[in-house]
């Protein structure tokens, strides 16, 4: 049994990984493909399967179908003592009767390597964490953010070809949270490996991917660069992650190309569409509220405002459409409760779907 | 969890299934044999015995007067039982609910009954009992069993009131309950599946106790498995089936507790851990 | 600033008791205490002062016949003969079952099955084994129709007799004592592990093994406790007079058949003072060990 820990970093591949519990589908055959390098975020609500493809990857879970490959080399039949991966747990799990030196130390003795390059290595990986005080402390003694750095060192120190990370920051206060996110990125393009960075913070994916992957119940909804995603999400679940939050459903007016014209509550709205809308057909919309402004009249929807709350930068509210629909909008000046407003869409900032049953 | 294919770790695995299968083998046959054994006309040098017949339990039980005994088994077990709980009971919820200095010295003393062997204190009790004139009697049968039942009891009882929330007796008091409506309305209710596991974990392993009440029963205040004991102990002179009628009914009454107590707790706990499952 | 104001208020005794935790609430432990403190500790004195008080001799003579009299020092020998050994193979079989066992998914029907010999009792277990170990038992007849032996091994009247039921009733309490302690162990530590390239022996020996080894050293602890204090298995299914002549039944006879309650109690208080010795030997022993939280540790 060949180890691939030692081999050059190649692309890593999945094909096909399917995962049941029984009846219980955790993951419905994934393909994916990653470069060397390339930092990946799995994004997606609880129980879309993330948690589970990492465990797949990692080897702590087996296949129900499918396969996994490292650089062409077949790696799924492999227990994960033989992946070489490193791999930052959400709890951390650093070993509480080892101090953090030895916890770093721990895969660099299970590789054999001597003690004194390997006492050269944790140095260096405690330094790139900055972490050099606390080296001889054990894990009980140490906070939060602490912990998790030495995590981080121990999962690089021994030089993996991919590094895997499970929900790592969501156990941090907020402050923490972004502090360490740079600190995240700052040394995966330090140590060049590739990254898979399980998340299902939306703001986190955005700032630290290369390329983010959407999952909901098992299956990838959408794969691409934060700003693909961001602007022109391909699936309803993706547009729900990206935070578009107001939901319309309509009738397809026309159709050229990437827009199309919906008519949704009352309105004629000029949209991103996409599948194969054809006029006449039903389409599920979906907008950010910051793309949809609240102005006394005009031709927009017909609506009635029902709450309104002030943020900082604009006001952001509820209101009720004529057709009982339900939208969150932005509005740049204060409005009332009850009072009568027209809600306009930003042109090709909302996106249409075929629906409303997807 | 991981899985390993290795061929050194499948065998390793039935290694390990097959002890702990060889285990519970030899466990049920010694049960049977004695199950069997009660009901056999004859058995020697065979497998099986040659003949079945239920007659020996009727003369088990004029033989070894199993009706007047078991009477005062369950009267030794239930006065035990009783008692433990109700003194143990308030133990559990202090220790659960109050930080008090010479905490510790009080989970030490509960403790000391479970981890001494029972004749250590069991010969000076003796002793003491036939001095003040209550050696023999039903009332030093019950003392003697209650010295290891009562730290049981609190043992037992006490994770399951830690695991009450605090703030609801908080919130009862806000909404204006007194100690009466507190202890009845909100106390009561959530403390008596805890409590009712302690006690029937209790009464099983009264029943199967007996060091304590060997040493201090009398003739007529024997538990069940004492005089269990003294009919094995004398097995020249009686019928070996009839022992064994004995024993069955004595496996019958603890094993009918047993079924009753596991409807409410989990096995484990009849081991009762000594110590917090927690760090120190 | 008025007289009442200037008088500092001192908080009610009840108050200040409340502060350090003494109230009504504590008080409902006093029942409890003071049985145990009469039941349990008042008994221990007066057989302490009544090991002291021989029925001829001076205050020590009980305590210097035991250790003159090797029928009766080697009382504790023979338990300790009986109680180490059980107690280690308890643990050896202890650990890797468990270990396996916290990996099932139906766990509750084992349990149940090993906390039958708990329940039953030690005269039970004996009276089955009589029985069973028989020259004539099935466990004799087994292995000889299986060819393993030709004649039948001596299994009862003798050590193997009490040996095999103080394995019968010692090991459920040994094996769901380690349960207990290994479920609390996250498995995150052993994944971890894992991915960092430990094989399962390695995960075993530097993971597992050590932050197990404070809970087995209780184990043991209790476990060896239980097995010291040996007596019905022993005499009937032993040789109280020989092999298996363990100080419980040497406490037993100088009090009921020599009515000597004198040198029954001082017996009594040996066994205990031995056993004490060992138990505080293993946990001087275990302050060595790691002995904080297993489960994964949060800031």
């Amino acid at each position: 049994m060949t180890s691939a820990r030692n081999s050059t970093a190649g692309a890593l591949r999945l094909a096909g990984v399917r995962r049941a519990f029984g009846a219980y589908i955790a993951l419905a055959g994934l393909d994916l493909e990653i470069a060397p390098g390339e930092f990946i975020a799995l994004l997606g609500p609880s129980g879309c399967g993330k948690t589970t493809a990492l465990n797949c990857i990692a080897g702590l879970t087996p296949l129900t179908s499918g396969s996994i490959w490292l650089g062409g080399r077949r790696i799924d039949q492999l227990p994960p003592e033989a992946r070489g991966f490193g791999m930052v747990f959400q709890s951390y799990a650093l070993f509480p009767h080892m101090s953090a030196r030895r916890n770093i130390a721990f895969g660099l003795a299970m590789q054999g390597i001597p003690k004194e390059s390997a006492e050269e290595r944790v140095n260096e990986a405690l330094a790139m964490v900055r972490l050099e005080a606390q080296a001889d402390k054990p894990p009980g003694q140490m906070s939060g953010g602490q912990q998790q750095r030495v995590a981080i060192a121990r999962a690089i120190v021994i030089r993996p070809p991919l590094v895997l990370m499970d929900e790592p920051l969501s156990n941090l206060d907020a402050k923490l949270r972004l502090e360490m996110r740079a600190e995240i990125r700052r040394i995966h393009d330090a140590i060049g490996s590739t990254t898979i960075y399980v998340t299902h913070d939306q703001d986190e994916a955005l700032s630290l991917a290369d390329r983010i992957v959407v999952m909901r119940e098992g299956a990838i909804r959408q794969v691409g660069a934060p700003a693909d995603l961001y602007e022109r999400p391909e699936h309803p679940d993706v547009a729900d992650f990206m935070g578009f939050r107001t939901r319309m459903t309509g009738r397809v007016v026309a159709r050229d190309g990437e827009r199309a014209i919906v008519e949704a509550c009352g309105a004629r709205l000029q949209v991103l569409a996409r599948d194969a809308l054809q006029p006449g057909e039903k389409a599920l919309l979906a907008v950010r509220p910051e793309d949809l402004v609240a102005m006394r009249d005009g031709d927009g929807i017909e609506a009635e405002v029902e709450a309104i709350e002030y943020r900082g930068r604009a006001y952001f509210g509820l209101a009720r459409a004529k057709t009982a629909d339900e939208l969150y909008f932005r509005s740049d000046a204060p409005l009332g409760r009850g009072q009568a407003i027209r809600l306009n869409a930003t042109p090709d900032r909302a996106v249409a779907f075929s629906g409303p049953s997807r | 969890m991981i899985r390993d294919d290795s061929l050194a770790s499948r065998l390793w695995r039935a290694i390990v299934w097959l002890v702990a299968a060889a285990f519970v083998a030899n466990l049920f046959a010694l049960i049977a044999v004695v199950v069997l054994n009660s009901f056999a006309t004859r058995w020697l040098g065979a497998w099986l015995p040659s003949g079945f017949t239920p007659r020996w339990y009727s003369s088990a039980w004029s033989e070894f007067q199993l009706g007047d005994v078991l009477i005062v088994t369950f009267e030794v077990v239930f006065a035990v039982v009783a008692l433990s709980g109700l003194v143990g009971v308030g133990a559990a919820y202090a220790l659960a609910r109050r930080d008090f200095p010479g905490k510790r010295a009080v989970m030490l003393l509960f403790l000391a009954p479970l981890v001494i062997p029972p004749l250590t204190y069991g010969v000076p009790m003796a002793s003491l009992l036939y001095r003040i004139g209550l050696g023999g009697t039903f009332y030093g049968v019950v003392l003697a069993n209650l010295v290891p039942t009562i730290p049981f009891v609190v043992l037992v009882m006490t994770p399951f009131i830690e695991q009450i929330d605090p703030r609801i007796e908080a919130a009862a008091r806000v909404f204006g309950a007194s100690t009466l409506s507190l202890f009845r309305r909100v106390l009561a209710p959530l403390l008596l599946p805890g409590l009712l596991a302690a006690l029937l974990l209790a009464l099983v392993r009264t029943i199967a106790m007996f060091e304590l009440t060997f040493l201090t029963a009398g003739p007529d205040s024997q538990t069940l498995v004492v005089a269990l004991y003294y009919a094995v102990f004398a097995s020249g002179v009686r019928a070996g089936q009839s022992i064994d009628a004995m024993a069955v009914i004595y496996m019958a009454t603890t094993l009918i507790w047993l079924v009753v107590a596991l409807r409410f707790v989990d096995p484990t706990q009849i081991v009762a851990r000594a110590r917090p499952s927690a760090a120190r | 600033m008025t007289a009442a104001e200037a008088r500092v208020e001192r908080p009610s005794l009840r108050a200040r008791l409340a502060a350090r935790g003494l109230d009504a609430t504590t008080a409902l432990c006093l029942p409890a205490v003071i049985a145990v403190l009469a039941l349990f500790v008042y008994p221990l004195v007066y057989g302490l002062v009544e090991s002291l008080t021989p029925k001829a001799g001076r205050w020590y003579a009980n305590y210097a016949a035991f250790f003159s009299d090797p029928y009766l020092y080697g009382t504790i020998f023979a338990t300790l003969r009986l109680a180490l050994p059980v107690t280690i193979v308890n643990l050896l079989l202890a650990v890797p079952i468990a270990l396996r066992v916290r990996l099932m998914r139906r766990q509750r029907l084992l349990t149940t099955i090993l906390v039958l010999p708990v329940t039953l009792g030690t005269v039970l277990v004996a009276e089955g084994l009589l029985n069973y170990l028989g020259p004539q038992g099935w466990f004799n007849r087994s292995l000889m129709t299986i060819g393993l032996i030709a004649a039948p091994m001596k299994l009862t009247n003798n050590y193997w007799g009490v040996f095999a039921s103080l394995l019968i009733t010692g090991f459920p309490f040994a094996f769901l004592l380690t349960l207990s302690q290994v479920t609390g162990i996250d498995p995150a530590l052993e994944q971890a592990a894992a991915t960092l390239g430990a094989k399962p022996s390695a995960r075993f020996v530097r993971i597992l093994l050590p932050l197990l080894a404070s809970g087995l050293a209780i184990t043991f602890a209790l476990s060896f406790v239980q097995a010291f204090a040996v007596f019905p298995s022993a005499v009937l299914l032993g040789q109280p007079a020989g092999a298996t002549h363990v100080i419980s039944i040497a406490a037993y006879q100088a009090a009921f058949e020599q009515y000597d309650y004198s040198l029954g109690s001082a017996i009594a208080l040996i066994m205990g003072a031995a056993q004490l010795i060992i138990v505080v030997a293993i946990l001087v022993l275990r302050a060595r060990f790691y002995r904080g939280p297993a489960g994964a540790a949060k800031g």
